[in-house]
């Protein structure tokens, strides 16, 4: 606590000097950048420089021949070499998105920030891993490989306990987790998505009908999706699956598929509040009226006229509510309700593999088998998330 | 004044009503359970006879709506009812000592999760607000952009994994803080206070990021307006013009996020509680739903659409409250 105060004491007794300096020293053109600095900039500038050479001596330090320090810093210099081949990834990306494709595309990159080209990337990498899982996955996602030992630790170092035949290690039982990684991308995405978009049809539907009909329909429609929504989603939703896991096998319908209807339905609500809200703009609209005047039927309304005027708005929702439908499902399978196995599933593989976190210290290796499957869904989210951001800011035109 | 006290108690009695209703919600959803809690405990072998008289001990006999109103007018006294597996151990191993009634059960559970929840607001509050000022007076920034990616980044991570890189990062590979929250009564504070650290860190970065993105949203939304102008003008400093004079107008908005945000606290503990082992009414909850242990769940489920009811009240009226438009209609 007292090194704490210490540095920050000394970052600003530097940042004074800094700015000081910056003023004694004649250079024509940062003079008056200098002169009008208040305090805190400087501050703010020196703070930032100190994180990264902090950064920048713990990536040393975590490629040391040391193995203590090294483990130590191990996290540290995956998450910064992570991040630099992202981002790498992300600009090569965006160049390559400029130089090719139709006009309309390259227009598109041309205004890209880096973040949205990270996370259109990442989306490409996680659909293609979805669909050709089956090709990619050296193993199958329940297969346990016969005489292969359970718990094989990642790195493929056959000195440090792993296996060069399964370069991320095997769980519990002697699956595979690299395979499982990948299966676990067309399962849990694939449920998510699935989900995601069951909801938008649920709730969208029912929206635009409140929104055109009006009435009766309108209030019973809101009224239920307010009782709804004043119970928080994720007890909503275990308290429903509780039940569900008692149907399923009396029913002899996967607990999976009863996961999906309910947490669609729990969604629907959030989706049916912004269709009818958006919709009962549209409504008001003279060509809503020409067309009802025309005599167009209710079907005609909602789907050629109000649908395509609310796509944009429904469009970014989709994006977010995709994140939070992900995020629920994988916080179900987390707590063991959601995903069943043996159907690999990201929130699963954490839950089983992690307490080999507690082992970082002397084997880093064998840390980064929960934290790979709890990367994958952060990283699917934030690629998400920051693609809607940029949607967002586009659409609004908010500049400030 | 009068009309705002009019809307403010037409929002209780929404508030008490959607309670009301979501109580019936809850009551019918356990309700369409097959079977019963007396053939599960039983097993196959259970003759009918003592079937029926669990049943009876429970008074799962009695028709449904008998049932709500029992259940109902035991939840207004604060007789939660008691835990099905909690009545089992007591019957078979002829003790009663520990906790037998659900709300026993339940007290000290809420007061640590609502600990939990207060450290996490303590400590979250001022934090948000501080960096969202800042981030509306260096906006377009350097500054600006990381905190943007950084918030939009912890937002969008699932709770587990922030949970697991703080356990790893100041548990496993710098012991700081315990990874286990091994809480129990009589504790002193600071201990407690240092157990219940990484978790309430993790709800920290969870909040954080939502809240703070909405002070800079309402502040930048208001710098537009003449009076910033002629602060501005005025030859203020840009520090001054926003805490003085952006801030307080933006307050309503900031408020409603805030109490928006606790009400999150309050509900997404659950996975954070599982990580930590941290001993509140988030864990009871996945417990009992494992075990279908019906009266503890529905008595936790209870409790935290209440907490989710109240909370999002508070930030209704205090938005009417500290806007002037709604206090004093045309």
């Amino acid at each position: 606590m007292i090194w704490f105060v210490a540095v920050l004491l000394g970052i600003a007794v530097l940042a004074w000097l800094f700015r000081w300096k910056g003023q004694q020293i004649d250079w024509s053109e940062y003079n008056a950048k200098f002169r009008d600095m208040p305090f805190s900039v400087a501050y703010g500038y020196i703070l930032g420089l100190s994180i990264l050479l902090w950064l920048y001596w713990a990536y040393i330090q975590g490629r040391s021949l040391h193995p203590e320090t090294a483990n130590k810093f191990f996290f540290l210099r995956i998450a910064i070499e992570g991040f630099i081949i992202f981002a790498i990834a992300a600009w090569v990306f965006r160049l390559f998105g400029r130089s090719v494709g139709t006009a309309g595309t390259k227009k598109l990159f041309r205004s890209m920030p880096l973040t949205a080209s990270f996370g259109i990337l990442t989306i490409l990498i996680y659909a293609f891993l979805a669909i050709f899982a089956a090709f990619i996955a050296p193993y199958g996602q329940e297969q346990i490989v016969p005489g292969v030992a359970a718990n094989i630790i990642p790195g493929g170092d056959p000195a440090l306990g792993g296996n060069p035949d399964f370069p991320l290690g095997t769980d519990q039982i002697g699956r595979d987790i690299l395979s499982r990684l990948i299966y676990g991308a067309q399962n849990t995405v694939g449920i998510a998505f699935a989900t995601t978009v069951l909801a938008f049809l649920l709730g969208g539907t029912l929206g635009f009908l409140a929104a055109t009909l009006g009435g009766w329909l309108d209030q019973l429609l809101s009224r239920a999706v307010d009782v709804l929504m004043a119970i928080p989603s994720l007890i909503f939703a275990l308290l429903l699956m509780t039940i569900a896991s008692v149907w399923a096998p009396q029913l002899g319908i996967p607990l999976t598929f009863f996961m999906v209807v309910i947490i669609a339905v729990i969604d629907s609500t959030r989706v049916y509040r912004l269709a009818r809200a958006v919709g009962q703009n549209i409504v008001v609209m003279d060509y809503i009226e020409a067309a009802k005047l025309r005599g167009e039927g209710l079907g005609y309304l909602v789907f050629k006229e109000i649908l395509p005027n609310a796509t944009a708005p429904l469009l970014a929702e989709f994006g977010l509510r995709f994140c939070f439908v992900f995020l629920t499902i994988a916080a179900l399978s987390f707590l063991g309700v959601g995903i069943q196995p043996p159907l690999a599933d990201w929130g699963t593989m954490v839950r089983d593999l992690g307490g080999f976190v507690n082992f970082a210290q002397f084997a880093p290796m064998a840390a980064t088998a929960p934290l790979l499957a709890a990367g994958a869904i952060a990283l699917l989210t934030v690629a998400v998330n920051f693609v809607v951001d940029w949607m967002l800011q586009k659409s609004s035109g908010l500049k400030e | 004044m009068g009309n705002v006290l009019t809307i403010i108690l037409q929002r209780l009695a929404l508030g008490l009503l959607t309670l009301l209703i979501v109580s019936i919600v809850i009551f019918i959803a356990v309700n369409l359970l097959p079977g019963d809690f007396a053939q599960s405990i039983l097993g196959q072998g259970a003759t009918p006879e003592a079937v029926a008289s669990i049943r009876e001990d429970l008074g799962l006999d009695q028709p449904m709506v008998t049932r709500y109103f029992q259940w109902l007018g035991g939840v207004l006294t604060g007789d939660l009812g008691t835990s099905f597996a909690q009545a089992n151990f007591a019957s078979f191993s002829g003790t009663t000592s520990g906790a037998t009634t659900i709300a026993e059960q339940i007290a000290p559970r809420f007061g640590n999760t609502m600990f939990l929840a207060m450290i996490t607001a303590a400590i979250a509050v001022p934090f948000s607000i501080i960096l969202g000022i800042l981030a509306a007076l260096y906006r377009n920034t350097i500054f600006d952009r990381a905190t943007n990616i950084f918030t939009l980044s912890s937002i969008s991570s699932p709770e587990f994994f922030l949970a697991y890189i703080l356990i790893l990062f100041l548990a496993v590979l710098n012991p700081i803080f315990p990874s286990l929250s091994n809480i129990f009564d009589g504790m002193p504070f600071s201990e407690r206070l240092e157990k219940s650290m990484l978790p309430a860190l993790t709800l920290t970065l969870v909040v954080t990021a939502h809240m703070m993105r909405m002070t800079r949203a309402a502040i930048i939304n208001l710098l537009a307006s003449p009076y910033i102008e002629m602060a501005r003008l005025k030859g203020l400093s840009p520090m001054r013009v926003i805490v003085k004079h952006a801030l307080p107008n933006a307050l309503a908005p900031i408020i409603n996020v805030i109490a928006l945000n606790l009400a999150y606290l309050i509900t997404g503990v659950v996975v954070v509680e599982v990580v930590f082992v941290y001993p509140g009414i988030g864990q009871l909850f996945v417990d009992s739903v494992k075990i279908r242990d019906i009266p503890v769940v529905q008595a936790c489920c209870l409790i935290f659409a209440t907490a989710f009811i109240l909370l999002n009240l508070t930030a209704d009226i205090m938005s009417i409250l500290s806007n002037p438009r709604l206090r004093h209609p045309k």
